[in-house]
């Protein structure tokens, strides 16, 4: 019997994404193994077993090992890998933070990444997020848990430059999003095809 | 054709264009830079309309929107009701006609796009006047992020509309330097054609950009038509100028009567003289400047008309100009038809008037001095004080955050205004200004004598102020004012709403003060009290259009879809709307209406195999050492006994011990829980157990992680699901007996992890299947084709209902409301009463929950073997003669489910019945289109009550 085929929420999109000009790129970051991790303290107990600094500062994140290390909380991070399959992800991370009394649960098909590059980037998601996405405030190693639109999303500043952007968004809302996104581009397209 | 009232030179219309519209049927000429109003008036013509109550005829009575009389309705390029002529900037191919107060939507949807935008600032400038410039230059100067928002066609506020000189030269040169540099800067946002309509708490702006309105046909279809800025701001500068106030007198409604300062602007800006012979009628310097300029424009000014018996310094002027002032004087009427012909003058002394005599005219200028725009000052909570020299009502306390500047602020001249911005930008910054943070020179303004404070002139006429208007769209008048002060209202507030003044689409822009200042006359009481009526957004009107955006059409709610959603429309499933999901109701084949589908789907889930997306249902990961301990607080039965490898059922209720929630738990290990909870419970349960570990029980060593989204679950239903589920999981033992009901186990397919459950929703023999979405589709696609030699059929929503309605399964807030007890419901197996505490516990030892009657959850036959009964059906005892008894008829209960059994080949219902399980066996009514249908009350499980085919 043939492999299990994996599928994307986002497959249907990608000749409409591609269609997009430079100035708002719009490329899918399917299939990355993300776990949520919820543990009390920080501190070098915790650096050690995961390998990374856990972030600590509210609205922000950080590279770890292939992935990231996202702050979600005072006590809950989101951990992603771009290596490790999801299973052997959760099993890796629950190991390390259990005896320090924390939790991992595997999350990676709970949210699907879109990153976002171009000039107009920061226009289009000003259209649909309440929170100022100006580089001065929101930087590299910034994230955010807010909504677009009407899809609750976590942004990832990528550059400082604000027009390098990863939204991560629920799978059950990626469609609806990504409507919302070519809506939004419309605009900066030089010769509009996508028509509701 | 020329337009006969154009001048030969000036204005800001592009002379060299000519744009063809219509207005009332007729064929006319303007030119870009025209609004639909000036280019009428460059035609001649003033009425627009008839007004609403009076069929009075009413003109332009005003050069923006604060005009009171000149509402249009849009028909081409898109119909659109109810737009000022004043406002609406001409362009090629503009059709419209005037109207009498009320316009009519367009009957066609509207294919413009609209959208907003979120923007952040440390300074946000509203107002592109010289106060608002000079604040903007001196804000963006010093680095600030700045926005600089303007709702006219480009910038110079009242200089568009003057002969002003900064710098020795034309005020306008500096405007356009300004705005130039202005545009150098990367932290400037500037908008023209943007109304900033409402203020709010902590900085928070809204403004109305409209974006292709003026180009008409031409404007792109991509881009949006208008566009909501939602501005967040550290301090708010408001430079949003004031409105000329008019005086009321009688009949001082004719078209060819208007506000002096419009008058001005008709004539620099667009290059249109409002009439030939002019009466000027004032109470302050600022109209002198009217009847200078268009003396000079040609206009024969007939009289300037000062009610001040000591005039003006500027009185001289006039003279020399050969213009005749009449100090000490009112205008006390008018006569004309159409348009006003003549106006009626007499000399005005200690509020009593002389007598009079008429001057010829055919354009007459008010002022009756100013008020400032406070709007947005006003919005924001701050205080208006009464500036009785002014008769204007001030920004009377400073806020946080939000200061006036200019002649919103009542300053009363061009140096002054500019000095006023710069200094309130000033204190907005955090550091010092920019070193080359200067103003232009304004020349020395002379010394203003100070206006007189006239609300009206007594009426002369006979009509005892019924011909007086205060609010000109409204038709209200000075002797509406008195009737309501003589119903016995105070409160200027209810003056407003008895006599309507202040609320159409200008929203009392010229009657607000005016009625202020009658009343109190009225009254005998000082201004001060009376106050104004409370400014609300929106200051000019907005389409909804604009505050609905992107949302609507497909995007007015976002459509949740699960991982097959292609498939399912592949399939050609017939969608419901669960909460925000699309679900699969049904999966028609050629031919089949929706009662066919189903009772297909449901022969095959009873006979065969059917399968369902079930991804919906909620999913909680419970983690910890106190899992087991949390979910007995929230359950009402026990959870921590429950073996790993288990499920069970379990029912939650709030502290009221009213069913919230119900659902299945399995337990993967002795500290890791997965709860299931119901489609559109899963957001609730999540917060609900957030809440008690966050303030309650922060003592539990447990954490909550939704994975809605991390599982797909597709039920595998029938007496051959075994069959199927077996051959694509031949590693596991699929036997009753190895595999028993309510357990679950994990397997892989091709390495992909799997779980496995015994859970039935149908009372079928059942084995619901998780997988990550990453490869719903392909396991799914593994369980049709292992079912095809079986018939597997995919059902959707509306069967799995039929299903678990058969086996009398509840949906929670389907068959219940948040009034229902598990103990209702015939769940009192459901409630352990071993465990001493658990939330809704405690509620279920009052009396009310021991009454007899509470309403229990029964089955309904209906005795015809053929009424569907319409869900939410009342329920009436029965009646011997087969009518209902005359109202008011005692209610047993309501249908709450209703459905045709394939398997008991007769429509059944579920209902909620008082006292319904002592019912049992009785025949009831209900009533259906008129008619009394007997139905048969009985236990709510119909099919296999004694559960026997769960094992398959």
């Amino acid at each position: 019997m043939a492999e299990l085929l994996r599928t994307s929420p986002l497959d249907a999109w990608t000749d409409a994404l591609e269609r997009l000009p430079d100035t708002v790129r719009i490329a899918v970051e399917p299939y990355v193994a993300m776990v949520d991790v919820r543990l009390g303290t920080v501190g070098a107990a915790a650096s050690a077993a995961l390998g990374v600094d856990l972030p600590t500062a509210p609205g922000t994140w950080v590279p770890a090992g292939t992935g990231r290390a996202v702050w979600l909380g005072p006590d809950e991070w989101l951990l992603s890998s771009t290596t490790e399959t999801p299973e052997e992800l959760e099993a890796r991370v629950r190991a390390a933070v259990l005896p320090l009394g924390g939790s991992a649960t595997d999350v990676s098909a709970q949210r699907i990444g879109l990153r976002l590059t171009g000039a107009r980037v920061r226009d289009v998601l000003a259209k649909g997020c309440s929170i100022d996405l100006h580089p001065r405030v929101f930087g590299r190693g910034s994230s955010a848990q807010t909504t677009l639109g009407q899809a609750g999303v976590v942004l990832l500043a990528l550059f400082d430059a604000a027009d390098d952007v990863v939204v991560l968004v629920r799978s059950s809302f990626a469609g609806y999003l990504a409507d919302w996104l070519l809506d939004a581009a419309l605009e900066f397209t030089t010769t509009p095809t996508h028509d509701r | 054709m020329t337009s006969p009232f154009r001048t030969s030179t000036g204005g800001r219309i592009d002379r060299a264009t000519t744009v063809e519209f219509t207005f009332d049927g007729q064929t006319l000429r303007g030119h870009p830079g025209d609004t639909l109003a000036s280019a009428l008036l460059a035609n001649g013509r003033h009425q627009i309309a008839t007004s609403i109550k009076l069929g009075r005829p009413r003109g332009i009575a005003a050069a923006w929107a604060e005009d009171p009389g000149g509402l249009v309705q849009i028909e081409e390029p898109f119909p659109e009701p109810m737009l000022l002529a004043t406002t609406v900037e001409l362009h090629e191919g503009l059709a419209a006609h005037g109207l009498p107060g009320q316009g009519r939507l367009a009957d066609v949807p509207d294919s413009a796009r609209y959208d907003a935008v979120h923007h952040h600032v440390d300074v946000l400038v509203v107002g592109a006047g010289p106060a608002g410039l000079a604040a903007a230059l001196t804000a963006a100067r010093a680095g600030a992020r700045v926005a600089l928002v303007d709702e006219q066609s480009e910038a110079g506020g009242s200089l568009l509309s003057g002969t002003e000189r900064l710098d020795d030269a034309p005020a306008l040169q500096w405007v356009a330097a300004a705005v130039a540099e202005l545009a150098g800067l990367p932290e400037v946002l500037h908008l023209q054609r943007t109304t900033a309509f409402g203020s709010y708490d902590d900085g928070f702006v809204l403004a109305l950009e409209r974006r292709t309105d003026h180009l008409g046909a031409a404007a792109p279809k991509h881009v949006s038509r208008q566009r909501v800025w939602r501005i967040r701001a550290r301090s708010i500068v408001v430079a949003t100028g004031a409105h000329e106030r008019p005086v009321v007198f009688a009949d001082n409604d004719r078209p060819g009567i208007m506000l002096a300062g419009a008058a001005r602007t008709f004539l620099h800006r667009y290059g249109v003289l409002p009439g030939r012979e002019a009466v000027v009628f004032t109470t302050n310097d600022s109209a002198y400047d009217a009847a200078l300029d268009l003396h000079r424009a040609g206009v024969h000014v007939q009289a300037v008309v000062d009610a001040r018996p000591e005039g003006s310094p500027r009185r001289a002027e006039c003279e020399r100009a050969g213009i005749r002032v009449l100090s000490g004087a009112v205008v006390t009427g008018t006569r004309g038809a159409e348009r006003i012909t003549h106006a009626l003058v007499a000399p005005f002394a200690d509020g009593e008037v002389g007598a009079g005599s008429a001057i010829t005219c055919d354009l007459l200028l008010v002022s009756g001095g100013w008020n400032p725009a406070v709007h947005l000052f006003s919005q924001a909570r701050g205080r208006l004080r009464y500036d009785a020299a002014l008769g204007a009502f001030l920004p009377g306390e400073e806020l946080d955050g939000l200061a006036v500047a200019g002649s919103a602020a009542g300053v009363p001249d061009l140096a002054g205004c500019l000095t006023d911005g710069q200094r309130v930008a000033r204190a907005t910054l955090a550091g010092p200004p920019a070193a080359d943070d200067r103003l232009p020179t304004a020349p020395e303004s002379a010394v203003p004598t100070p206006p007189l404070v006239l609300w009206r002139v007594p009426d002369t006429s006979g009509a005892d102020g019924s011909t007086s208007f205060v609010d000109l769209q409204r038709d209200a008048t000075v002797a509406d004012i008195a009737r309501a002060i003589g119903a016995g209202l105070r409160s200027i507030e209810h003056v407003k709403r008895y006599t309507t003044i202040g609320t159409a689409h200008d929203q009392g822009k010229t009657s607000g003060v005016l009625t202020s200042g009658i009343t109190a006359e009225l009254l005998a009481i000082p201004v001060q009290d009376t106050g104004t009526t409370t400014f609300r957004p929106p200051y000019t009107p907005v389409a909804f259009a604009a505050l609905a955006g992107r949302d609507r059409g497909r995007l007015f709610d976002p459509e949740r879809v699960t991982a097959l959603h292609e498939w399912h429309v592949a399939a050609g499933a017939v969608f419901e709307d669960v909460g925000q999901w699309k679900r699969p109701r049904h999966y028609p084949r050629p031919g089949e209406d929706m009662e066919a589908a189903v009772l297909r789907e449901c022969a095959a889930a009873r006979t065969g195999v059917g399968i369902l997306d079930g991804s919906t249902l909620g999913k909680i990961d419970v983690q910890g050492p106190d899992a087991a301990v949390l979910l007995d607080r929230l359950y009402t039965n026990l959870m921590s006994s429950l073996k790993v490898g288990s499920v069970r059922y379990g029912v939650m209720c709030g502290v009221d011990g009213m069913v919230i929630d119900d659902g299945t738990v399995l337990r993967l290990a002795e500290d890791r829980f997965l709860v299931l909870t119901t489609t559109g419970g899963a957001a609730k349960v999540l917060d609900w157990m957030e809440e008690w570990v966050q303030t309650e029980w922060p003592d539990l060593r447990v954490h909550c992680t939704s994975v809605t989204e991390q599982w797909c679950t597709f039920p595998v239903v029938g007496p051959r699901s075994r069959d199927v589920v077996g051959a694509v999981f031949p590693q596991v033992d699929v036997s009753a007996e190895a595999f028993p009901f309510m357990t679950w186990r994990d397997t892989t397919l091709d390495g992909v992890p799997v779980r496995l459950a015994r859970i039935s929703f149908s009372g079928e023999l059942a084995f619901e299947v998780y997988v990550n979405p990453w490869y719903a589709v392909a396991v799914w696609q593994r369980l049709l084709d292992a079912g095809r030699p079986y018939g597997i059929t995919p059902y959707g929503t509306e069967t799995m209902h039929v299903l678990r309605a058969e086996k009398g399964y509840p949906i929670i807030g389907q068959d219940t409301d948040g009034t229902v007890t598990p103990h209702d419901l015939g769940m009192a197996w459901a409630v352990s009463k071993k465990k001493p505490d658990f939330v809704g516990k405690r509620s279920f030892a009052r009396p009310a929950n021991q009454d007899p009657l509470r309403k229990h959850l029964v089955g309904l036959l209906p005795v015809d073997r053929q009424t569907v009964l319409p869900e939410g059906s009342q329920i009436v005892e029965f009646r011997t003669d087969g009518r209902l008894p005359p109202p008011p008829v005692p209610m047993l209960g309501h249908v709450t489910s209703s459905y045709r059994s394939a398997e008991l080949a007769r429509p059944f219902a579920l209902a909620l019945v008082k006292g319904g399980r002592e019912r049992i066996g009785e025949t009831v009514h209900v009533p259906v289109d008129g008619t009394l249908v007997p139905v048969e009350v009985t236990g709510p499980v119909l099919v296999d009550p004694e559960g026997a085919r769960r094992d398959g």
